[in-house]
Parts: structure tokens; sequence; C-alpha cells
């Protein structure tokens, strides 16, 4: 099965770009991994899933990349190109001659509906191509015009093309310290219409994952690229080949689905969040030893206390023990302890088989009114993944977003409060109470995750 | 990629209009070795088949330069500048159908310029604008260049904007206007300045203020430092900002060195939408970012470096230094000290090898020192382009939404109102057709409500504002 990738703005292109790199990188690595057939069984299911074979030359990325500027557009074809690996297809690219500058509703009331025709066209042309869709991925910025405008127009589109079809939106969120100063307007807009036609939400913090940058990989200068890199790390250990809980023998065959099975069980709850462990310098990787108790218990403190990585984590946050009132739990959480509602774990390197993730069976770590059982899955895969040894990552549908998505609202909300900024908005079409409803919306969502 | 027409208007706007032309071909010729004419280039110039001679010759799409024309529309009601402008060197980049000069000038008097010349030539000026749009196949922004003290700049130029507002109402108006020192030699300038101001407020989508004081500032400090020959500030030909040096003019004018400055506001303002880089920053997101309300629209901008001229790998230090001058006094373009008054928005447009992380550390580094306005703490726009300009490794123009702009146009009003109250030269204002002392006090009472808005937002500047008290949700 297939999945279809939509890069949209100059965010979602960038990651995009590099996404495939890291997949196709890793799956070639795999062809020569031992035991062969495993390693070639990988390699097959990952090509099947994101590349097209092409009669001549290299595979083709079943990606369509948008972009209302060419520049990104171009250039991202071009490293595509250059990496002699993997390319974008002929013509599988829309892009006109103006951005969106930075405004929301200029991507998502002019540019998206001008355009629905021909950016329609080009994924239903990428879905034609694959013998069966597992899903549609989308990636973009929440805090442009393009991606965010023009991504949640899209995104509106595949839902009705595609009713039955899984969509994942993958969203870069901005630097607090804005690199654009409407930007908590447009994320405003962004996950609030997102939130009624996405399957799941998946987010990555560029401060988080630029810390990462800076403190585990230990990049002085770090740019887009190092960052994008760390992003598509992340996001190729969840999609490539894993066996999960129904597919021991073989992998999976629908990982769209599995991934909403195991961690979208209430359309309040879509917001998933990625943590990844180990992440480093790849120079220091060969003098490195992991074990699967370690790295695990890591990763569980990192999830009970909401850390992006392992550097720093609070050990001192605990889950409640089970069975005591709400009040204890709330108690908790106030000294940092992260409910979730389901976590997805995926494991992938030597000996995985022998890892032992019982620590996150604790119904501690749950929601009271859910059943633990269903509450976590995990995936393995016994190659090694992007280089690592070993790794897990882990999707978390839990509060983790919940301060950041705070902060977000209540920012924009205090520019609501001047009226700073609207007339650029009304100027297209969107009103003082659509941003109202948004607001909500939104506080809806703050308030469920706030009382998990 | 988009194309952007310069409308240049009197004798500042032409003399300032051409050093930028001069520094913007100097630029391209670095950037681009093969004489190809590409996307960059397309941007503010076309590239036209001279050899069909039906004046304006054909556009050309792709390919070898033949020979570039500025995508520019020259408008002097006296002959000499734009003259000389044609005879001397850069003279193939303008031909006849992109002039509109009359011979004998607006005598200083913004009502001249405004309402005589500007319903004479309103038709012919509207023709070569859009004959020059036509040549564009994405037509984003126009930028005026005009000064505020004379009487065609400051008064056929704000006609021209508004002319541009009902011709072109999709497409994004920038005014780069020159205000006159306290000592200019224009005795009226402060009546033609505060009329023309007027109409920028209404009309205009963003104005890049710029004072002569200022810039003779920085050129003094420039030579000083030239000629105190102290190690560690060798000013290098070939990268000054107030030197041409590369571009193809001749031997330098008296304005010249000021207007470089002028010119490289303005290829620093336009390089990320020209060249690509890790984060674009497109013309129209320079008002999306900038301007919270559509009144308050002026930016007071800094270029560094100025003076300190680094040679080849700068240490971060440098770098940093680059930022912490952005927001000194003696960078800004006009006269204000924005530390020390209130942000309503921040940009910083950087060019050269500079990466994200260069620029958190910078903003956290300055963000405790200055002020910003309580419903945007943080109010920065940030943008990335890979090309430096010509001998630099790096540089930096930081564009402030900032109540510092606001002496300035007290000055101003002051100025005015000193001329004002004795109703001197008045006459020759009244004269003038259509021209009733109605719009000096409309002119003088829309000042004063601008200037009463920055004070209003000034105001908030030390209060610790609660946060608004979010919706509430039924749960
Ligand atoms: N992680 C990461 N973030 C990026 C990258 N490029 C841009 N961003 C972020 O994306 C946001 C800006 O959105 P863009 O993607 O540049 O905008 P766009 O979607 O192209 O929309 P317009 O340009 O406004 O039409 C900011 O928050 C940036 O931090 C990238 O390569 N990686
Ligand atoms: N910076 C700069 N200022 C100029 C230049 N030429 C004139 N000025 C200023 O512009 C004002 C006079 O306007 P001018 O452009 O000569 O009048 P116009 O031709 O009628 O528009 C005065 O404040 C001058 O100091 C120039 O080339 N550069
Ligand atoms: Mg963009
Ligand atoms: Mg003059």
């Amino acid at each position: 099965m297939s999945v279809v990738t939509v890069q949209l703005g100059q965010c979602g292109n960038q990651i995009g770009q590099e996404l495939f790199n890291v997949i196709s990188n890793d799956s070639n690595d795999a062809q020569t991994c031992s035991p062969r057939a495993q390693g070639k069984a990988y390699h097959a299911c990952s090509r099947e899933r994101f590349f097209n074979e092409e009669a001549s030359g290299d595979p083709s990325a079943r990606a369509v990349l948008i972009d209302m500027e060419p520049k990104v557009i171009t250039q991202t074809i071009a490293m595509a190109a250059k990496s002699g690996r993997w390319k974008y297809r002929e013509q599988s690219f829309f892009c006109q001659k103006q951005g969106s500058g930075n405004n929301w509703a200029n991507g998502f009331r002019v540019h998206g509906p001008r355009h629905q025709e021909a950016m329609g066209d080009l994924v239903r042309r990428e879905v034609e191509h694959c013998d069966r869709l597992a899903g549609i991925l989308t990636m973009m910025s929440v805090a442009g015009g393009t991606g965010s405008g023009v991504g949640t127009y899209v995104t509106q589109c595949l839902r009705d093309d595609y009713p039955h079809t899984f969509i994942l939106n993958q969203l870069t969120w901005p630097y607090c310290t804005g690199e654009v100063i409407v930007q908590n307007y447009n994320s405003v807009l962004t996950l609030s219409h997102l939130y009624q036609c996405s399957d799941a939400i998946l987010v990555h913090e560029n401060d988080a994952v630029h810390r990462i940058c800076a403190q585990l990989m230990n990049i002085k200068h770090i740019s887009f690229s190092d960052v994008n890199k760390v992003i598509a790390h992340q996001l190729g250990s969840v999609l490539q080949p894993a066996h999960t809980a129904h597919t021991q023998s073989q992998y999976s065959r629908n990982p769209m689905g599995e991934l909403m099975s195991s961690l979208v069980c209430h359309p309040e709850y879509k917001l998933l969040s990625l943590c990844t462990i180990p992440q480093m310098a790849s120079s220091s990787l060969p003098y490195s030893a992991f074990s699967w108790p370690g790295l695990l218990k890591h990763l569980r403190q990192m999830l009970i206390c909401s850390a992006r990585m392992e550097e720093g984590i609070d050990w001192q946050v605990r889950a409640p023990s089970v069975g005591q009132g709400a009040a204890e739990t709330r108690g908790m959480q106030e000294l940092g302890f992260n409910t979730s509602l389901a976590n997805l774990l995926i494991l992938r390197g030597k000996d995985v088989s022998s890892a032992d993730t019982g620590g996150f069976l604790d119904p501690a770590l749950y929601c009271p009114w859910l059943p633990a059982e269903g509450a976590i899955s995990t995936w393995r895969s016994s190659l090694p993944f992007n280089k690592y040894e070993k790794s897990a990552t882990l999707v978390s549908n839990s509060q983790s977003l919940l301060k950041p998505l705070d902060h977000m609202v209540g920012k924009a909300w205090n520019m609501f409060a001047s009226r700073a900024y609207i007339h650029q908005y009304t100027k297209f079409g969107i009103s003082e109470e659509d941003f109202l409803d948004c607001f909500t919306c939104l506080e809806q969502v703050i308030s469920s995750y706030k009382h998990l | 990629m988009t194309q952007s027409i310069v409308v240049q208007v009197g004798q500042c706007g032409n003399q300032v209009g051409c050093r930028f032309w001069d520094l913007a071909l100097r630029e391209h010729a670095h950037v681009n070795k093969k004489g190809i004419y590409d996307e960059a280039l397309s941007s503010f110039f076309r590239n036209v088949d001279t050899r069909r001679s039906d004046g304006e010759g054909c556009d050309i799409a792709g390919g070898k330069i033949r020979s570039l024309k500025a995508r520019a529309v020259l408008v002097d009601m006296e002959e000499g500048v734009v003259n000389e402008i044609l005879q001397g060197p850069l003279g193939d980049v303008f031909d006849s159908t992109q002039l509109i000069t009359d011979v004998s000038g607006s005598g200083n008097n913004w009502a001249t310029g405004h309402r005589v010349y500007g319903s004479a030539y309103r038709e012919r000026i509207v023709e070569r604008v859009r004959r020059a749009a036509e040549h564009c196949d994405c037509l984003q922004c126009f930028f005026l260049i005009h000064s505020m003290g004379g009487g065609t700049g400051s008064g056929l130029g704000s006609r021209v904007l508004t002319l541009l507002e009902d011709e072109f109402p999709e497409v994004c108006r920038m005014v780069t206007a020159v205000y006159p020192s306290a000592e200019d030699d224009v005795i009226t300038s402060p009546y033609n300045s505060v009329l023309a101001m007027h109409e920028l407020t209404e009309h205009a989508d963003c104005v890049l203020p710029v004072e002569n004081q200022s810039l003779v500032d920085i050129v003094n400090k420039i030579r000083h430092m030239a000629h105190s020959g102290k190690p560690g500030c060798v000013i290098r030909k070939d990268s000054t900002l107030i030197s041409g040096q590369g571009g193809v003019t001749g031997p330098a004018k008296p304005f010249d060195a000021m207007n470089n400055i002028v010119a490289n506001l303005l290829l620093n303002l336009t390089s990320s939408a020209r060249f690509e880089g890790s984060l674009n920053m497109d013309l129209n997101e320079i008002t999306m970012n900038l301007v919270p309300f559509p009144r308050l629209h002026y930016l007071v901008s800094s270029l560094t470096p100025l003076y300190t001229l680094a040679d080849v790998n700068i240490p971060t230090r440098r770098l940093d230094q680059m930022f912490t001058d952005a927001f000194s006094k003696e960078h800004q373009l006009i006269r204000a000290d924005p530390k020390h008054s209130l942000y309503l928005a921040c940009a910083l447009m950087v060019r050269g090898n500079v990466q994200v992380s260069d620029l958190r550390r910078n903003i956290e580094r300055l963000k405790p020192s200055l002020h910003f306005v309580s419903w945007n703490q943080e109010g920065w726009k940030t943008g990335l382009c890979s090309v430096p300009p010509v001998g630099h490794l790096h540089s930096l123009l930081a564009l402030a939404n900032n109540t510092c702009v606001k002496p300035t146009f007290i000055e101003l009003r002051e100025r005015f109102m000193k001329l004002y109250r004795k109703k001197a030269h008045l006459h020759h204002y009244l004269h003038v057709e259509g021209m009733e002392q109605g719009c000096f006090s409309e002119a003088l009472s829309s000042l004063s409500s601008l200037i009463e808005e920055y004070s209003q937002l000034d105001a908030t500047k030390n209060l610790l504002l609660p946060d608004a008290s979010r919706l509430s949700i039924a749960t």
C-alpha cells in the first residue's frame, strides 16, 4: 500500500525533500542487511509505500509539491535530482509566481479556491499510480500563508474527494519568538480548520527540534536543513515498514490506518507529538552502544514529563498511583505529569524482540476512562534505522502539546483583543466572527486535553 | 518570480533612483557571472531585443542578456536631472518611453506639483506606468521614490501615489521618502512635507522615511573613519556602502554618497524577493508583518554594517555586533532612537552566510533591552537571503515599526507651524487652482492625529498590561 505526500509552502517542501532522502537512504541500506530476505522485503515495502518505480532512471517520490512561489520548488526538485537516488516526477508540482505573503486568508480564500482543480488533479494522478492507497500525508508549517492557508484548503478538498482515506497532517509549529509576526493568528486559523477535517495532526515544534540540534547533535551553526533532517529522521522512523500487532510475520500493509486506530480513538483528541531516542551526531554513532532497557526507561520518563529529548529529563516527575482520584491526578499534572490518551511505540534495530515494553503498559500513565490495554501499541522492525543500531520512537496522543497550544492561542487572543493586523485578514474575507469561531474551537480542544 | 516597478519623481527621486539602478546592476553582475538573463534579474529589469526598433524593443524571456532595461518610470518637471542621467553611463537602461519631463519645474511648491502638473500629466503618467506593467507577468510592487521637501517629488510624487491606487489597487505601494533636514535650503519644505505626508498616510501601504540629516551624519562619520586610518577599520573600496565603485557610473556627484545609502536600503529590502534563501521574505510579507494598523505604516530602517567593514571570515562576535548595531542610533536612516521607544513590530532581513541559530541567538540577546507593545511581545519577522551584498559576507537591514518616528513628525509640525502662524508664503500655494487653506489645516490635523496615535501607544510602554481574559468554554 502506498502513501501520497503533499508538500506545501517553503517549510513543507523543504522538510518533504529531507523525508524522502531519509527514506530512500534507509531502505537502500536495508538491502545490504542480514538476513538478506528481510532487508529485501523491507526495501520493497518502503519503495512501494513512497516511490514510483520508473521505467528508466531513479524512482520518483509519490509526492505533489505545492507552493505559490517558484523558488523553493525549483530548489527542492533540483536537490532531489542531485541525490542521484531518487527524484520528483516531472510535472508533479504546482506553483504560482507570488507567495501568500504570510497571510492565511490570502492562501485559504484566494489561492486555494483559485487553483483547486489544478492541485486536485495532481493529487489524483499520484493516487492513480498507487495500487492501493494507504493514506495521504500533508506537510506544512502553520505560520506562513501558503502552507497554512492553501494547506488547510487543500486538506478540506482532499477530505471531500477521498472521504474514506486517512489524512495525516504533519505540521511544523513556529519558533516562539517568531519569524512571522502574525504566526499565532495563522496557527489558530489552521489548527481550528484542520481539526474538522484531518484524521490526525502530527506536530513538530521548531524550538524543540532546534534544541535537539544544539544539545544532542552538537551542531554549532544550526541551519533549517539541520532542523529538517531531525524532523525527517523522526518521521521516517514512524513511516518506514514495521511489524505491527496484526502483522507479525510481514510488514504492515496499512501503516496509516493502524497509526490512526492506535492513537486517535476519539475525534476530540487528534494532536500527536513525537519523540525519538537516541539522537546524536552521526560521527559519534559508531562509538555509542545502547541497551533496550536503558532506551525504554529514558523514553518512558520523556513521556511522563513531556520532554522532547533525553537531555535534561526531569526524573522527579512521577505518574500518580493507580486508583487515585481525579484530584490526585490533577495534582500530579500540576507537578509536570503528562497524562496520555494513547501511545504508539516504534522500536527498530538489533534484538528488538527482546525489548520489554512493560513500562508503557502502566495504567497510571493513561486517562482513567479508557481501557489501558488499547492505549499502547508497539511496532517493531529488527533492521537498524537510518544507521542507528537501535532506536525507539514514541508517537503520543497526550497533554504534551497542551502548553504550546495554550500559549499560541493566548498570544493570538491578546493580539486579537487590540484588533491588530485584523484588517489584513478582512481584506481577504476572513471576518472577526470567523476568528471568534476559531478561538472557540481551540479553547474547546484545550479544555478537553486539560481535563484528561 | 514577481516584478516590481520603480517610479522616481523629482530631482531627489531621480538621483536616488539612479544610484539604485547603478548598484542593482553591479550586484547582479557580481552574482550572475554567466551573463544569462535569470529570474533574479527579471524582477527589476527587462531583457530587450533592441534591433526591433519600434521604440521600446521586445522582451526576450530567457537566454543571454541582450539589453537590460530598468522597470522604471522617470518623472520630473525639469529636464536637467533626467537629461544628465540619459547622457551618463546609465542612459542605456532607460528609453524615451519611460520618461516624463517638463521644462519649468514646480518651484518647490507642493501645490504646483500636485495640482497643476498632477492634472496636466495624469493621463501620460498612467499610460507610461501601464506600459511598464504590461511588460511584467506578475507585478507585485511599486516603489515610489521622492523627496518630501521639494515641489515635484513631494507634490506630483504624492499625486502619483493616489493614481497608482486608483489604477492598480491590487499592487503594493512602498514609498521611499526623503525628509528635509532642519537647515534645508528649501524654505517651504515644511509645508511641502506636511502636505505630502497627508497623502502618504492615507494612500501608501508602507513608507520608509529617510532623513537627509541622518544620511549626512553617516557619510561624515564614514569619511572620518576612512581618514583616521585606525587599524581594524579599513574601508574596503569595493565594499563600502557609500561608494559606488564597480558600478557603471563615472565621477561622484554631491548627493551620491548619501543616495548610495538609500539605494542600499532598497537593494537589501528587495534581495530576498530576488535571490533564494532558506527563509524567504517576499515583498508582500513586509506590510503583512509590520503594519498592524493601516495608518501606522512608517517603518524606520537601519543598515549594518555601515562603518566597520569586515574582511573575510568574520568571527561570531563581529556578526553579533552587526545585530547590535542595527539597534543603535548611529545606524538609523532617520534621527531616532528605537531602543528607548516602543516597538510595534520589527523585521530583520539578513543577507549572506547567516543561519537560523545566529538569528535566534541575537534575538534572545537583544530582546531584553527593547520594549515591545504588550500584544506583540514576540513581534519579530525574519528573512534569510543567501546572497550577500557585493564586497560583504553578510548584511542586515532592520525595519522597525516604532514610536521613535514621532519626534521627527513633531519637529516637522513645529517647523510647519512657524511658517503657518505667520501665513508665510501661503499665497504662493493659494494661487494655485483648487488649493484652499483647508488643504493645509486638513494635512495638519492628519499629522497631529498620527502623532497622537503614536503617543497613545507610547504611553503603554512601561505599563504591565494584563493578558486579555480568555474565552470561557462550558465544560
Ligand atoms: N523546520 C522548518 N521550519 C521552516 C522551514 N522553512 C520555514 N519554516 C517555518 O515555517 C514558517 C514560515 O512558513 P513558510 O513555510 O516559510 O511559509 P509558506 O507556507 O511558504 O507561506 P508564504 O510564504 O507565506 O506564502 C516559520 O515558522 C518557519 O520557522 C524549514 O525548512 N524547516
Ligand atoms: N538625499 C537626497 N536629497 C535630495 C537630493 N536632491 C534633493 N534632495 C532634497 O530634496 C529636497 C528638495 O526636493 P527636490 O527633489 O530637489 O525637488 P523636486 O525636484 O521639486 O522634487 C530637499 O530637501 C533636498 O535636500 C538627493 O539627490 N539626495
Ligand atoms: Mg513561501
Ligand atoms: Mg530641487
